[in-house]
């Protein structure tokens, strides 16, 4: 499988954009659909488990202590429903190119 | 050699597609390409193939199944008309994007409405921007013959793309007529086996078909796409070649009947071009120097090659059996007419919408378009260029 950009030529495309190999859609970053970003405030976070579970793009990595960690931008998408459950107020939602 | 034989158009497709074996025909009856899948599901029950028929739910369906099949790696095949056609319209163009090679038999008639069940080609004008290759068909031998060609033009690896087959509608489909066919061991190893270099019952290779593909990537597809279909050209040549070699039966982009010397000639496609064949045998007995040249290659369009035979010519008509209704004229006038601008060709050219919805066009038409053609040859021109052949005003 051959990586492909905006700058690949039509000749070195497959046909139909058919990809060649499984497992692929991480390579995918949809982060740059963003308008929004959740920015964790570690120090208010209690790490009571509520938000990583709602993540509908699987976006806040956890350790093996069961604690979270930062947001993985490169996949979310910014839909703020982490901030939303939140009771400690430790995701705050700004704007992306704040 | 060969074997003598009477079949109407939808038998010769039917006998065609059993010679040819597919692994799958998923298709959905619709008059007048009915006989077709009800024939070769005769042969389906009566273990003459080894196909999985699919009886859709409808035509959409029917091109949703080929999709699936001959992604899965499979050959598949339909067949339709009309208001089928246009129920498919949506899969046609995935069909052709996903540069799968499924061939269909089309059987030209009228797209509703007003409801009418015969002959045009407005169900094949609708889709002549969908990356199918059309191939035209003047009679049964040509349904037959085409279809044999077909595989081995949408499946080589320059190509791959859908392909459909075009007679037209009860005037080829339900008339019999003698045929020659081809021994089935000659046909078998004529089209060969489908070996696609990538598909989805590969377990050692899981690939996805048809994913996303936003604005830095589907220019480039449609690019090659359209790669594809200029490779056609070539193949279809080659192909063609190959057949003759097999039948002794000639095939071109188009057929030029007493065209080299003719003065004024005819452009159609399909089974008018029987009768103009013998409008022009009479004419040429009284002297008059009337030509017809009939497309089999309507996509991909031979541009350069049509220009050049027109050249030499005083004055041609390009008979259209659908409308664009854009005020300026038909499809396949607007083809011919560019084909030959672009090639500096300048003859003076007339379009006749004609034999819509299965009106009759008898010799008698066709020889008032000679007439015409003489006067405009005459003049050296018209500008009453776009004009309906027979209607009542």
């Amino acid at each position: 499988m051959t990586e492909i950009s905006k700058n690949t030529p039509a000749s070195e495309l497959t046909i139909g954009g058919n990809i060649y190999n499984a497992g692929n859609a991480r390579e995918f970053k949809t982060g740059d659909w963003r308008s929004v970003k959740p920015v964790f405030i570690s120090e208010k976070c209690k790490q009571c488990g509520l938000c990583f579970p709602v993540c509908p793009d699987d976006a806040i990595p956890v350790n093996k202590e069961q604690n979270r960690e930062d947001f993985d931008y490169d996949y979310c998408k910014g839909c703020g429903v982490c901030a939303k459950v939140c009771p400690f107020n430790a995701i705050e939602m700004k704007e992306e190119n704040e | 050699m060969g074997i003598r034989e009477r079949l109407s158009g939808n038998e010769a497709a039917a006998i065609a597609m059993k010679q040819i074996n597919p692994d799958v025909v998923a298709a959905f009856p619709i008059t007048p390409s009915t006989e077709i899948p009800q024939y070769f599901s005769t042969f389906v029950s009566n273990g003459q193939v080894d196909t999985e028929f699919v009886a859709v739910e409808s035509e959409h369906s029917a091109m949703t199944a080929c999709i699936g099949a001959e992604a899965a790696g499979a050959r598949a095949m339909t067949a339709t008309s009309a208001n089928g056609l246009s129920l498919m319209w949506e899969q046609i163009y995935i069909a052709s994007s996903l540069r799968l090679p499924i061939v269909m038999s089309l059987v030209n008639r009228a797209v509703s409405g007003p409801l009418n069940i015969h002959n045009d080609h407005s169900d094949a004008m609708g889709v002549r921007d969908s990356g199918w290759i059309m191939l035209f068909s003047e009679n049964n031998q040509e349904a037959y013959d085409n279809l044999l060609m077909a595989h081995k033009i949408a499946e080589n690896k320059d190509v791959q793309l859908p392909l459909m087959v075009c007679q037209d509608g009860f005037i080829t489909s339900h008339s019999i007529e003698n045929i020659e066919l081809l021994e089935d061991d000659k046909v078998k190893s004529f089209v060969g086996t489908y070996k696609p270099e990538h598909y989805l019952l590969n377990k050692e290779e899981p690939i996805a078909i048809g994913p996303l593909d936003l604005q830095a990537y589907l220019f480039e597809h449609k690019y090659q796409q359209a790669e594809g279909m200029r490779n056609a050209k070539k193949v279809i040549a080659e192909v063609s070649k190959e057949f003759e070699e097999l039948t002794g039966r000639k095939y071109s982009f188009f057929e030029e009947y007493k065209l080299d010397d003719a003065e004024i000639a005819i452009v159609c496609m399909n089974s008018t071009a029987g009768t103009t064949k013998y409008v022009v045998d009479q004419l040429r007995k009284n002297g008059i120097k009337a030509g017809l040249l009939k497309i089999r290659m309507f996509r991909p369009f031979p541009t350069e090659e049509i220009a050049k035979a027109l050249s030499h010519l005083k004055a041609v008509a390009v008979l259209d059996k659908a409308d664009s209704l854009n005020g300026a004229g038909g499809a396949l006038f607007e083809d011919v007419t560019s084909s030959m601008f672009v090639n500096k060709v300048q003859v003076p050219v007339v379009n006749y919408i004609y034999g819509i919805g299965g009106r009759d066009t008898t010799s008698k038409d066709i020889e008032s378009v000679y007439n015409d053609l003489a006067k405009i040859a005459d003049n050296g021109g018209t500008d009453d260029f776009y004009r309906y052949l027979g209607v009542r005003k």
